[in-house]
């Protein structure tokens, strides 16, 4: 944080330019053993204001005391010769305890992300080594006390097609509420506007899950069967007999799941776009329309895609709505890209190991596993984009 | 000659028009997209306050489980077992979340350099994308694989934790760069030590708006099902005791009542031997807990909102 600590440490040199300690302070007055003791971590800050001369007088104490700041000074002597950069640093017991503790929380975070990593990796491993067929490419899943084969390419398709399909039905609609929100609707009316999304947020993703088979899908069913019969011939919209519980469903009440990620995040890269690109445009006789072509859209591009890819993220973990929406497909049923299919997820296959899933944890972890990566590559991906936005 | 004059004028006329027409169109399908987006969120809460109100303003809602009344033809019953579990479970994820995320925030943006700065960053950001089933998982081999523990609630509080602390960060973090740094140097200018600036000065500063993320952060946590649906079983019965034995909470009661919400039929009277259609109470339970996670859920939002309008420092 160097644009907060120059003031300071301006500040600071100059007072000790002034010269309240050197004068005051004893050369070697301060009972603290560990003053001496070299600090690994050498915080600026503290290393300034001791320099600056102020001790560990309570501040009460200070302001009651009538005599210069300096007099209180309890301080040690090596920092007063002068305001070194580095070197022994004297610490607060409080101090040294208040930063243990954050960078403790932060190291434990750090230490909690990695334990995760390390042991789905660890457990994972030795499970696709005994698994009898091969794990990327088997589309079966028995998992049993007699049998075990277990293959992703079912889940990952699954996966991937009913998150790519939420994320391409979403990212148009969040768009356009988002040019809503900042270009279209009233000032008066924005805030609230946004609000409303952000309710769809909140709502928990198991009632999605009910309200999306018990009341949506039946409504879906007339459009499924009107894609199919128009365009069936694509593979993708190929003809199946289920009503309800496929793959389309539960892609549609993901789509409106993470619609307010992808909605926000684009509001605010929107939110920002030069006032003067803005005006610009509209000098040059734009109308609404194109001045968003002109100005605001290639600027909220990176924000957009960033924001899509963290919907898909999301939508890749999506457990509990897929779980209750989405029907079982057979196990090691053929390949099947229709949208109006049925199938697993990783998320919902795990979710529903029950008794497998204690007694042989090895595949779903393993499924597990490929998951997180796959979350990950995405997240990262969407950050990626995020910051070559504030590099250039 | 006058044509040629005339050319432009006219194209540019048409062109005019057409522009307009584009730029109308566009209008409504902006206004559209907001409006389409307004039909689920209507519908899925007209739904569950419609289907859920009339069970959950039943006396017995608050007050009783589901102890006697597990079958779906059995009226009555309440959601005492689930309201409680739902707010144990994310009590004590949120008091191990709740330190650990504000002091990581402190460290990120008080005292964290180097390499470990960066390294809290970046996990924080895994940790945001980190499906709540994966987090699930990694409990469930933790503790119950590797540790041979039975199922327990402290388990679903363990998985929620991975899923809060970022809120926490995130939230924290945000706020903690808002507070002026004039007030950091007006406190260490009077002799005060960075910590005590910290606890003292710039915490309580951002309070609010750390508090506003603690709460959003709740209700983050409070409809997770996945950890719930792997870590603990349903229980029909009241169990205050998070440390031991099946847990009911609001999202996992939902999912218990739904394989039923559809079932139609018919049962033999007992004294007549009559059989008579019965009606589906499981159905009316499931939207009852649904409307109950929801209401919970909007007051933890309102009263992030009311926090958050006392605020001292804003964006």
């Amino acid at each position: 944080m160097p644009d907060r600590d120059s003031p300071l440490r301006d500040a600071q040199r100059s007072a000790g330019a002034n010269g309240h300690v050197p004068v005051q302070t004893p050369p070697i007055i301060d009972p603290n053993p560990e003053v001496t003791m070299p600090d690994e971590p050498v915080d600026e800050l503290s290393v300034e204001l001791r320099a600056g001369g102020v001790a560990e007088t309570a501040p009460g104490h200070l302001v009651g005391s009538a005599q210069p700041l300096g007099v209180d000074v309890s301080g040690p002597g090596p920092v007063s010769t002068a305001p070194a950069p580095s070197g022994s640093t004297p610490k607060r017991p409080g101090d040294r305890i208040f930063s243990a503790l954050a960078s403790g929380s932060g190291l434990f975070i750090v230490v909690l992300v990695v334990l995760v990593g390390a042991f789905l990796l660890w457990k994972a491993i030795p499970a696709i080594g005994d698994d009898k067929t091969n794990f990327l490419t088997s589309r079966i899943w028995s998992v049993g006390d007699r049998a075990n084969s277990f293959g992703i390419a079912g889940l990952l398709w699954t996966t991937v097609l009913i998150s790519v399909f939420a994320m391409v039905v979403a990212v148009p609609i969040a768009v356009g509420i988002a040019l809503f929100v900042t270009h279209y609707a009233p000032a008066r009316l924005a805030k609230p506007v946004a609000a409303v999304i952000d309710l769809l947020a909140a709502i928990p993703s198991i009632i999605y899950g009910i309200w999306g088979i018990a009341i949506l899908a039946p409504h879906l069913t007339g459009v499924q069967n009107g894609l199919s019969s128009g365009l069936g011939w694509i593979p993708l919209f190929k003809h199946h007999n289920n009503a309800v519980g496929t793959v389309f469903d539960g892609g549609v009440v993901l789509a409106i799941m993470i619609l307010p990620i992808i909605t926000s995040i684009s509001r605010e890269v929107f939110q920002r776009t030069p006032r003067q690109n803005i005006e610009a445009a509209l000098a040059l006789g734009s109308t609404r329309w194109e001045m968003i072509q002109l100005a605001v859209l290639p600027y909220g591009r990176p924000g957009v895609v960033s924001g899509a890819m963290l919907g898909l993220g999301r939508a890749l973990g999506e457990t509990i709505a897929i779980t209750i929406i989405v029907s079982t497909a057979g196990n090691g049923a053929p390949f099947d890209a229709s949208l109006f299919g049925k199938g697993n997820t990783f998320a919902s296959q795990i979710a529903t190991g029950g008794d497998a899933l204690f007694a042989h944890p090895g595949p779903f972890i393993a499924a597990g596993l490929v998951l997180f990566v796959l979350t990950f590559l995405v997240n990262a991906a969407a950050r990626a984009v995020v910051n070559r936005k504030t590099v250039s | 000659m006058t044509l040629a004059a005339e050319t432009p004028t006219t194209a540019f006329a048409s062109n005019l028009r057409a522009r307009r027409t584009k730029n109308n169109i566009a209008t409504v399908v902006m206004t559209g997209c907001f409006l389409v987006a307004l039909v689920p969120l209507i519908w899925l809460l007209w739904t569950v306050i419609s289907r859920g109100w009339r069970v959950m303003v039943h006396a017995d809602w608050f007050s009783q489980d589901q102890r006697l009344t597990q079958d779906w033809r059995t009226p009555g019953g309440g959601a005492l077992h689930a309201i409680i579990g739902t707010l144990e479970q994310v009590l004590v994820c949120s008091l191990i979340s709740v330190p650990v995320g504000v002091l990581a925030a402190v460290y990120l943006v008080e005292y964290g350099t180097g390499k470990l700065r960066s390294a809290v960053t970046f996990m924080v950001d895994i940790l945001t994308g980190v499906p709540s089933i994966v987090a699930a998982l990694f409990i469930y081999l933790i503790f119950i694989i590797e540790f041979g523990a039975g199922f327990a609630g402290i388990y679903v509080s363990l998985a929620l934790v991975l899923l809060m602390i970022p809120v926490i960060v995130r939230t924290t973090e945000e706020m903690l760069k808002l507070v002026p740094n004039e007030l950091r140097e007006a406190s260490y200018a009077l002799g005060v030590p960075k910590w005590k600036t910290i606890a003292k000065i710039v915490l309580p500063t951002a309070f609010s708006g750390i508090l506003t993320g603690i709460v959003l952060g709740v209700a983050r946590v409070a409809g997770e099902t996945a950890p719930a649906l792997i870590l603990v079983q349903y229980s029909a019965s009241r169990n205050s005791n998070l440390l031991h034995g099946n847990q009911a909470s609001l999202p996992l009661f939902i999912y218990s009542q739904f394989p039923n919400y559809a079932n139609v039929g018919s049962k033999e009277n007992a004294f007549t031997h009559v059989k008579e259609v019965t009606n589906n109470y499981a159905a009316g339970r499931m939207w009852a807990a649904a409307l109950t996670l929801i209401l919970l859920i909007a007051l933890l939002n309102l009263v992030a909102r009311l926090i958050s309008r006392r605020s001292k420092v804003s964006n």
